[in-house]
């Protein structure tokens, strides 16, 4: 009977063959990274439809510190080649440097949300709330959004570094981690498009 | 029915896995996509019965003139709920039954790629529609409309449009969630020797719509965002007098809205192109043509959206080029229904209910379709958007089109997911009723809207004109009700019957009908190897030197089908692992409403809702998928 | 079978027949009574005609199809496993696409000629919408007074058109006007409105025009113009809120001597009252906060003290209430008895109306119906 072979062991998908070839994680984290891609189209959609038509300020030239900003970018791109480097890490089976990398990704995360979380707090006190015009409805809403994605891939990156801890983050997960990569990366990028539409490109200010 | 058995329960944690897969509890429980698909489609039956309802209700106010047997408040409620019911919690949720239920089965599948991502799916979706429709007593319904232009939705003063928002965005990520896992099923789990052209049209279908989930829903959920911003924090996404645009909500929603019609209609396209071969005996005419006309639907139903804004100003230019890309449209849309003639074209036609309900879906569709191309013409729609003849296009394709196509589904797959027959006879008179009442209530209102009835109105004056024929719309409404309650009575006669099917009772074409009715959790003894479309029908029959059609004698290797009807069969000495079921995607579900509930309410709830997010998501990676 | 080709053919004869039969309906698409409507409706015909020929194709033979292959006992066998046909699928397809070529034509050609700037000859009237009820202002016609602002009739001329600038006005989230090229305000000053909130309506006198949006924050357009003289009935037809159903509109189209007229009327300050009306002009004055002057304009009129009244736009201008036919967004005829329960508790006839009740008395009604009964 078919029910007595019936075994422990894990669920058949994830290690049958698959009709492309491709991991099913693999391809639902890239069809769901496009799907984002979506999300943060119209959130920037937004911000672009909304440029310049605030009635009254403070405006971005008011309050933007391009310096600021340039470095904590800097900071959320540099954690993306530390993440690169410990996928590699586990890749070729060093377990102990791919901790030291997830980690460093981990902590520069952190740096650059908290470097949000600074400049935000340096707006509030210019008299840019949440409320308080149309380009900071469109601006907190935007990189709230932004922000929030970085700090699940932050809870990601932890709980990856607590199974490391615990032993149960061997080369055979590599996948995991992999994928775990892929949306830090996507992460990444958005916020290059971000910081490129958001803080670079000069908006005139109504008159 | 065999179940899975583990050696012995493991404590892990507070709780025990679960390990019954049958029996009543097993249903919170399970993972498995054949009763997951049963869940979604009791859950959007219940739900169209409260929609029907709604309706009932308001066909009954508009039945005679200036009546005030509702209130206007009331009244905007109830025509909010009836569309959002219907849209959100009906028709997409009853398509989902279908697509969870069917999808392994017609691709020689166990189950889908994430069986507990299936099934928090389904969980989230039952508990977005209890929270939308807990605002009955919390405040008040959404009463904006179930497309919800700001600012009026912006501004209402009732908690409606908030919990319309958050709703919604709960309903949203069920949705995006089970559209990743479908696709990546459909994409990545065939059968050996099942290519992409060797799929059945319902599957392809299937793919798409997911496909079009996956890059609508984001859109939309940025529009509820900022319309739950608006209200509930005083942002000023759509406050004009903050320079914020009214019509971006517009775009948003209807970049949304556009190709949902398409999700809501595409999944009966698949079931009707299923039926008609089955009940002709002969193949889908142009399989080909229909698969990428569904396709060019997909892609084609991104670029038409504000053809629901001709009259919102955007001037000549962007009025033309979304009037030609809808006329384009329609090529794709309309060719399938030639195909679906040149199906019953020198066929052997036997009028089964699932025939009828499929050549009655093709016979409203046709009336939708063609009043849908006269919106097209943009100067007309001037006049014609807005009012009752609006109101008769989608009802004819999203009724007679949709729910006509999924209650031949549900009549046609009865026998294969319940293991007995809908009664043929009550099936007949359900179908009856339900399409002259469907005619009557739907086809005066194309007069209506030309002759000056707006939409989304309480009552009209006797000057007016309308009287009569609303009052024909509200008769021809009760009738379907009383349509309805057949088919209720029907299925619930049906388990009054013993449960002894076969497998392939109406002698079908697709893989599911190779294994037992109902399937066993497994799905199949054997995963079958696909040499074909139409694999079954081929197993079945083969082709003489004079093109005559003949059964393929039986006997021989009985793999030659593949079927055991008692369940024995080789399990191939290999072991079937299948997933074990689990508490945890109904326990991460269900902190959505309850963060959803703190936002309006009380934050601390939205960090209850928080933690059980996070505690039902690393309970579940924590626990094997299997035990 | 057959009943279902019936109940299908059934429908298409009912639309035919009731189109062509519906001695009252007082505002319908079907029934042009000028250029603009007539020009939506002479798309719409040929188009219907072609789509009902396809439908008697198309549904025939599906009906003829079920009818001619279906089971008879008796033949046994499956019929030939046809696949399809690749040159009739391709037929298929392209014949459509050329129908809606043909279409899609006159459509664009439609769409460009509604655009079309009427030029220096048409009227000027901007169309403002508030909850719940339409207000007119005729920019152009300054004369005695300042321009014609009226409510709920839209006076025109017959055989010109009409350049409808169309606004949405009222109060946005904070309670701040909606900023909008149809203010700025009443007649000689005051603020701009802010009482209800600025939404989406949409203006749809449909035997004279097809709708366009009046959307917050932005400035459509529409032209209309009437043929003959008549009145033509009209509502909003964007969901806007508890009275939606509530707000309606006639246009009242005069021969050009005959509007002439009319706007010399219009023109022309309200004559103080006396008597009775001169009471009312009181109770006008005082009645609630600050007197119907906190929302109602009338212009010309002094108080008792000698100071002109300014009104504001939240309501609808009374300087001429006594010539129209209709109040209250159109749903009332304006006469005493409608009057006197509007005035008496304008929440309960009207869903929720922004006119408060303002308890007043039976004899203060009727001195007010006596005073508005003077402003022709």
């Amino acid at each position: 009977m078919a029910s007595d072979a019936m075994e422990v062991h894990t669920y058949e998908s994830e290690h049958l063959a698959t009709s492309t070839g491709l991991p099913n994680i693999k391809l639902a984290m890239w069809l769901f990274l496009a799907s984002d891609c979506m999300l943060f189209g119209a959130l920037i959609s937004t911000y672009v439809l909304y440029r310049g038509a605030s009635v009254v300020g403070p405006y971005p030239n008011d309050v933007f510190d391009i310096p600021y900003t340039s470095v904590s970018s800097f900071v959320l791109l540099a954690s993306s080649l530390t993440m690169v480097l410990a996928l590699a890490a586990l890749q070729r089976g060093d377990v102990g440097r791919s901790r030291v990398w997830l980690l460093a990704t981990a902590l520069l995360g952190m740096t650059f949300v908290g470097g949000q979380v600074y400049e935000f707090t340096t707006f509030a006190h210019e008299e840019l709330t949440l409320t308080t015009n149309l380009f900071s409805t469109s601006f907190y809403v935007l990189t709230g959004f932004h922000g929030t994605h970085v700090a699940i891939g932050i809870l990601m990156l932890l709980t990856l570094l607590t199974f490391s801890f615990a032993g149960r983050l061997g080369p055979e997960k590599a996948e995991t981690v992999e994928m775990v990569g892929l949306y830090w990366h996507f992460v990444d990028i958005v916020w290059i498009v971000i910081f490129t539409v958001v803080y670079l490109i000069p908006t005139g200010n109504p008159a | 029915m065999t179940s899975v058995s583990v050696p012995a329960e493991r404590p892990r944690g507070l709780l025990s896995r679960p390990t019954a897969t049958t029996g009543f509890w097993s249903w919170f429980t399970t993972v498995d996509h054949k009763k997951i698909g049963i869940l979604y489609g009791i859950t959007a039956f219940m739900f169209f019965t409260i929609g029907g309802s709604e309706a009932l209700l308001i066909r009954l106010q508009l039945a005679r003139p200036d009546q005030d047997i509702l209130s206007a408040s009331v009244y905007n409620e109830l025509f909010t709920m009836h569309g959002i019911t219907m849209v959100f919690l009906v028709v997409m949720p009853l398509s989902a039954a279908f697509f969870n239920y069917l999808i392994p089965l017609m691709i020689g599948a166990r189950d889908v790629a994430f069986p507990r991502l299936n099934a928090y799916s389904y969980w989230a979706f039952l508990f977005g529609g209890l929270f939308i429709y807990s605002s009955w007593f919390l405040g008040g319904a959404p009463n904006g409309g179930w497309f919800g232009y700001a600012p009026n939705s912006a501004i209402d003063p009732s908690l409606g449009m908030t919990f319309y928002s958050l709703g919604l965005l709960i309903t949203g990520i069920a949705s995006t969630v089970s559209a990743v896992n479908l696709a990546v099923t459909v994409i990545n789990m065939r059968a050996p020797g099942m290519t992409l052209f060797r799929m059945p049209v319902f599957i392809w279908m299937g793919l798409v719509v997911q496909l079009l989930l996956a890059f609508s829903l984001p859109i939309i959920t940025i529009g509820l965002t900022e319309l739950f911003f608006d209200r509930r924090f005083g942002t000023h996404f759509f406050d004009p007098a903050a320079g914020g645009d009214p019509v971006l909500w517009q775009h948003l929603f209807w970049l949304f809205g556009h190709p949902e019609v398409y999700i809501l209609v595409l999944p009966a396209m698949g079931i009707v192109s299923e039926i008609l071969p089955v009940f002709a005996r002969k193949p889908l005419f142009g399989y080909q043509f229909v698969v990428f006309s569904g396709i060019a639907i997909g892609f084609i139903g991104f670029g038409v959206w504000a053809h629901h804004m001709f009259a919102v100003g955007l001037g000549p230019v962007a009025n033309t080029a979304f009037g030609i890309s809808t006329m384009i449209i329609a090529v794709p849309t309309g060719v399938k229904i030639f195909n679906w003639l040149g199906t019953l074209w020198r066929g052997d036609i036997r009028f089964t209910t699932p025939m009828l309900f499929s050549v009655g879906f093709i016979a409203m569709f046709v009336i939708g379709g063609l009043s849908g191309v006269t919106h097209a013409v943009v100067p007309s729609d001037y006049q014609q958007t807005d009012t009752y003849y609006i109101v008769a296009h989608f009802h004819y394709v999203l009724f007679g089109g949709a729910i006509f196509g999924l209650f031949g589904g549900i009549y046609y797959w009865w026998p294969k997911v319940f293991g007995r027959m809908l009664g043929e006879g009550l099936g007949k008179l359900n179908f009856w009723i339900m399409l002259i009442g469907f005619n009557l209530t739907f086809g005066p209102m194309h007069i209506l809207g030309l002759q000056g009835m707006p939409r989304r109105i309480q009552s009209y004056p006797e000057s007016l004109g309308l009287s009569f024929w609303n009052l024909v719309s509200s008769v021809g409404a009760f009738l379907i009700a009383v349509g309805v309650l057949v088919f209720l009575v029907n299925a619930v006669a049906s388990f009054r019957k013993p449960k002894e099917m076969e497998a392939d009772p109406w002698d079908a074409r697709t893989l599911e009908w190779l294994t037992t009715s109902p399937p066993p959790e497994y799905n199949f003894d054997e995963v079958p190897v696909v040499h074909s479309l139409d694999e079954l029908w081929h197993r079945k029959y083969s082709q003489t030197q004079g093109g005559r059609v003949v059964p393929v004698p039986t006997g021989g290797s009985g793999e030659a089908l593949g079927s055991d009807p008692h369940g024995g069969g080789h399990g191939g000495g290999h072991g079937i692992h299948l997933p074990g079921p689990s508490y945890f995607p109904l326990i991460s579900a269900l902190g959505l409403p309850i963060a959803a509930y703190g936002l309006i309410f009380n934050w601390w709830l939205v960090g209850a809702g928080i933690v059980l997010v996070l505690a039902g998501f690393y309970g579940w990676i924590l626990e094997p998928s299997a035990e | 079978m057959r009943r279902k080709t019936q109940s299908a053919l059934g429908t298409v004869a009912m639309l035919v027949v009731a189109a062509a039969c519906a001695p009252n309906a007082t505002q319908s698409a079907l029934e042009p009574a000028g250029p603009y409507a007539q020009k939506s409706y002479d798309l719409f015909v040929p188009v219907f005609w072609v789509a009902a020929v396809i439908f008697v194709v198309v549904e025939g033979a599906l009906v003829l199809f079920a009818f001619r292959y279906r089971h008879r006992s008796g033949r046994e066998g499956i019929p030939p496993q046809v696949h399809g046909n690749t040159r009739l699928e391709i037929a298929w397809t392209i014949l459509p696409a050329v129908i809606l070529a043909g279409v899609a034509v006159p459509t664009v050609a439609g769409i460009f000629e509604l655009a079309r700037d009427p030029g220096p000859g048409a009227l000027d009237v901007r169309v403002l919408g508030h909850q719940w009820w339409w207000e007119f202002d005729y920019p152009e016609q300054v004369g005695l007074n300042e321009r014609i602002v009226t409510a709920n009739e839209l006076h025109i001329p017959t055989g010109r058109p009409v350049y409808l600038t169309l606004c949405a006005v009222g109060a946005g989230y904070g309670g701040a006007p909606t900023p909008s090229e149809c203010q700025p305000g009443p007649p000689e000053g005051g603020p701009s409105a802010t009482l209800g909130a600025a939404v989406i309506h949409s203006f749809w006198p449909p035997e004279l025009a097809g709708t366009q949006d009046v959307i917050p924050g932005r400035v459509n357009h529409m032209i209309l113009e009437a043929d003959e003289p008549g009145t033509y009935e009209g509502q909003c037809k964007e969901f806007c809120g508890l009275s939606h159903t509530y707000m309606r509109f006639t246009v009242v189209a005069h021969t050009p001597e005959d509007f002439e007229r009319w706007v010399a009327d219009q023109q022309a300050p309200a004559a103080p009252p006396d008597g009775a009306a001169a009471d009312g002009l009181q109770v006008f004055l005082e009645a609630g906060r600050a007197g119907c002057t906190e929302c109602h304009a009338i212009a010309g009129l002094r108080d008792p003290s000698g100071e002109m009244i300014r009104g504001s736009n939240n309501a609808p201008d009374l300087t001429h209430f006594a010539s129209r036919e209709c109040f209250a967004g159109c749903i009332f005829e304006n006469n005493d008895e409608n009057l006197r329960r509007w005035l008496d508790d304008p929440p309960a006839m009207k869903p929720g109306s922004l006119m408060p009740d303002y308890d007043l008395t039976p004899e203060q009604i009727e001195q007010l119906i006596a005073f508005l009964n003077t402003l022709e």
